[in-house]
């Protein structure tokens, strides 16, 4: 026999893990505290995460939120914690916002020049931009989030025609007129396609709007408002400033650059030979130079580039530089979901029968958009944090402004309170903005 | 049985230009090329006619007149009676100097807190990724703008240097000074100097050549020619024998002797800031607009860089790293070894066009006065002689040139390190 003298017989019940590999300090065991490089790591990291909060808190909370001019808000300082630095100002906030936010746009939706007293913070004030902004939220609902319900997309399509007439004021009838020559190019295809053949309808559906446009438009809506004028008081485009500025130039160029991009990209892949040169060169110059040098050319050179005697202002010209230049961006990031698409994609579309234009809508595009809304979103955040750049050129955007207060004896010296709201608003729209693309990267994550 | 017959001959009708796909290509592109050999000449026909009413017809002759301001960072000799393509010149060399200061820079901290926002340690991870999203979030020109309030407002003026208890002092044993006027570091100085050579004589383009620093690098050149020598023999024998030479000693040697004996011979020694009267002198000056701006666009871009070197290590299987360890490599060489290198053909393409947009951003120098070529050509020069077109399409073609050869030598460099498919 052998010499086992002891033999288990029966399994030893489960034990709990030791007291040190799990809860708190197990977590902080293995992720704080795992060898000597890391624990000292940590404790760095703390001190510093230490100082950091503690200054940084104290500067924000222990501030001074009532006071005429960073002098009075200095003495209130003094007279409070016996010291002036170390301690933030947001009086100036306080003070200033409604500027940071809608820069020199009339509070009320009134006539240049009248004063409302004591009524000027008072509802409605700042409707119009405000109603734009609601309006902008509703008509982009239905477009990011799928659960919203579909009848809202009618707010989608009125949009890019009410928010211009809202925000610029005037008469109704101009917009009106502009939404009229897409029923045009909507009914010319529906009736002239039968008559005169399918390639006739669209050279019509495309040539008649755009005829409505350039001569008809402002004829008839002068004359519609002879007849029966409904208009709201027109606001200068040299007042628009603040986030409000930021936000429409960004909403305009995001909005405008997709389908802009979107075609160059289609280009660019084209066997076309002329067309893909030009869709080349396009994207190449546009992406070579930064966009300040396009802002130079908006502010001083494009009304030279166009028939003498053109005056159009300032905001729409930098609206258009910015929209090519986002366009550009836009269309190297399709491009690359594009040419992701396994080549499979594009035979079996052919196998099926369809024709260019059909494969692109039905097969090519959803899939090559999916796979490229994380490039979107992020030129999408990069666009709305360029918009910063028409300070440069004059506009009154946050940072024009922060200049513009700061050239005020009142708050002359003011620089980290204002920074700190601008960026602090940037970093909303943006941290928001990533956050959407992640969301629907994985709603949209179809494989396995 | 069936006869074979050829298909009716197909004779060219018009209507085939645009029913049959063999044919509607050209059809196409013809009509492109006309729409936009038209809008061409629409724009250039408006631009003609509008500069003559201005009579602003298009000529270069003002890059030739004295520019009349005056540079304050510059690389190069410069006063302001020069003219206006030297002022550019000095305005492209300090978009230079910026665009690669800030590219290494922003290199060394992307890839330290890319490396390091996957760290296993909690609160490291958590700190670099809050740096991330605080960068990436926010406005570059809000940066450079607070970076230059920061350095304006928060550093001592030079008088606080001043007097028998100073409230500041100067840095690194009284070496370096940071003020608010900018930062005064020593400059290299040689007693026994060789001189410089002048070329192009008194044009617009001249330059020095410092002889001393053409003999430093050829010297040092001359060494890491010995180095890459003395390591080919040390793998030749260790590939013969098994067996590899310690080289580090010789190859210390070889770095050190040569460029030490040359800098003893030329009388190498720092020249120190030093404060005299109501400033610093001596040492060289760092303006506040030129560390703002390299602060706040190496930090931005990092950020960036940050997330792309995460993403390319991330993109490396794990099994990588699991069979590197199988292999009993220390964590270190699997970085160096394994992860790196694979990692950075994923790493190198979005980086390219991260350092061609930090070059394009340093145009944003204008806003904290930095003399580059978006503040000289494109500011003072073309308010100065209201010649707009020509200014900013020099200035557009400056810009295309530095891209179009950042991403030429990175797109090589790529394809070197591009994995070879059968």
């Amino acid at each position: 026999m052998s010499d086992v003298s002891f033999v288990r017989t029966e399994m030893l019940p489960q034990q709990e893990p030791p007291g040190s590999s799990v809860g708190v300090v197990g977590w902080a065991r293995a992720n704080l505290f795992d060898g000597v490089t890391n624990s000292v790591l940590t404790i760095v990291s703390l001190i510093l995460v230490y100082f950091v909060l503690e200054g940084l808190l104290t500067w924000t909370l222990q501030s001074v939120w009532n006071a005429s001019s960073l002098t009075e808000c200095r003495e209130i300082m003094t007279a409070t914690w016996g010291k002036t630095h170390g301690h933030a100002c947001w009086a100036v906030i306080n003070d200033r916002w409604l500027q940071l936010l809608y820069g020199f746009y009339p509070p009320y939706p009134a006539e240049a020049g009248v004063n409302f007293g004591e009524n000027t913070g008072a509802w409605p004030a700042y409707f119009r931009p405000n109603l734009s902004f609601v309006l902008l939220l509703i008509a982009v609902a239905p477009v990011l989030f799928d659960k919203v319900p579909r009848k809202l997309l009618i707010v989608t399509a009125v949009y890019p025609f009410l928010m211009p007439w809202l925000m610029w004021g005037g008469s109704i009838w101009s917009p009106l007129m502009a939404a009229a020559g897409f029923g045009i190019g909507f009914l010319a295809y529906r009736l002239l396609t039968p008559v005169i053949g399918g390639l006739g309808g669209i050279i019509a559906a495309i040539a008649l709007p755009v005829i409505w446009w350039l001569f008809l438009t402002g004829i008839v809506a002068a004359g519609l408002e002879s007849v029966v004028s409904i208009s709201i008081p027109e606001v200068e485009s040299r007042k628009f400033g603040g986030f409000m500025l930021s936000i429409l130039i960004g909403v305009v160029a995001i909005g405008c650059s997709l389908p802009i991009g979107i075609v160059l990209a289609l280009g660019r892949q084209s066997d076309l030979m002329i067309v893909k040169t030009l869709c080349v060169g396009f994207i190449e110059f546009i992406r070579g130079v930064p966009l300040i040098t396009l802002l130079f050319v908006a502010s001083v050179l494009l009304n030279v580039f166009l028939p003498p005697g053109t005056q159009f202002d300032i905001i729409l010209r930098v609206l258009i530089m910015v929209t090519l230049f986002a366009s550009a961006y836009m269309a190297e990031v399709v491009r690359g979901g594009l040419a992701a698409l396994p080549k499979g994609q594009y035979e079996g579309a052919d196998s099926l029968g369809l024709n260019y234009w059909q494969a692109q809508r039905l097969i090519i595009m959803p899939q090559a958009l999916k796979i490229s809304i994380p490039g979107i979103v992020s030129t999408f955040i990069g666009v709305f944090k360029d918009t910063t750049l028409v300070s440069i050129i004059g506009l009154l955007d946050p940072l024009g402004l922060s200049n513009a207060i700061r050239a005020d004896a009142a708050w002359n010296g003011i620089y980290w309170e204002l920074f700190a709201f601008i960026a602090f608003l940037f970093f909303v729209f943006c941290f928001g903005m990533s956050r959407y693309s992640m969301y629907l990267e994985r709603k949209l994550h179809k494989g396995h | 049985m069936t006869t074979l017959t050829d298909p009716p001959k197909a004779s060219f009708r018009l209507s085939m230009l645009i029913y049959d796909t063999r044919y509607r290509s050209l059809t196409i592109q013809a009509v492109a090329m006309i729409g936009f050999m038209l809008f061409a000449a629409w724009l250039i026909n408006n631009t003609m006619t509008n500069l003559e009413t201005l009579g602003k017809t298009p000529q270069f002759g003002f890059l030739l007149e004295p520019a009349g301001y005056d540079i304050n960072q510059r690389l190069l000799d410069y006063n302001s009676q020069d003219t206006h393509m030297r002022a550019s010149l000095l305005g492209l060399l300090n978009t230079l100097l910026v665009a690669v200061m800030g590219c290494i820079t922003a290199t060394i901290i992307g890839v330290l807190v890319g490396v390091l926002r996957l760290s296993k340690n909690w609160i490291v991870a958590k700190i670099m990724t809050v740096y991330v999203e605080m960068f990436r979030n926010v406005p570059v020109l809000l940066w450079i703008v607070l970076a230059m309030a920061i350095l304006i407002e928060s550093l001592p003026a030079p008088r606080a240097f001043r007097g028998e208890n100073p409230e500041a002092t100067m840095n690194l044993f009284d070496t370096v000074a940071v003020t608010n006027r900018g930062i005064y570091v020593p400059e290299p100085l040689f007693s026994n100097s060789l001189g410089n050579i002048h070329l192009l004589g008194q044009s617009s383009l001249r330059f020095d050549v410092s002889v001393d620093l053409m003999a430093f690098l050829i010297v040092l050149g001359l060494s890491i020619f010995g180095i890459t020598k003395v390591n080919a023999r040390a793998k030749h024998i260790q590939e013969t024998t098994g067996e590899r030479p310690k080289t580090i000693w010789v190859n210390l040697g070889l770095f050190f002797v040569p460029t030490g004996i040359l800098m003893a011979l030329l009388g190498f020694h720092l020249g120190y800031p030093e404060l005299k009267g109501f400033n610093f002198k001596g040492g060289t000056h760092m303006r506040n607009s030129l560390i703002a701006l390299w602060l706040a666009l190496s930090l931005y871009t990092a950020a960036f860089i940050a997330e792309i070197v995460r993403g390319g290590i991330l993109a490396v299987s794990h099994g990588q790293t699991e069979a590197a360890e199988a292999l009993g490599m220390r964590s270190g060489r699997t970085m160096r070894l394994v992860i790196l290198p694979q990692a950075l053909r994923v790493i190198i393409p979005p980086m390219i066009s991260n350092y061609l947009n930090l070059t394009k951003n340093s145009s944003l120098a204008i806003a904290v006065g930095y003399m580059d070529i978006t503040g000289t050509l494109g500011g003072i020069t073309m308010n100065q002689t209201g010649r707009e077109l020509e200014t900013v399409l020099m200035l557009m073609l400056c810009y295309l040139v530095i891209s179009l050869s950042i991403s030429m030598v990175m797109n090589w460099y790529n394809n070197r390190v591009k994995l070879v498919e059968r």
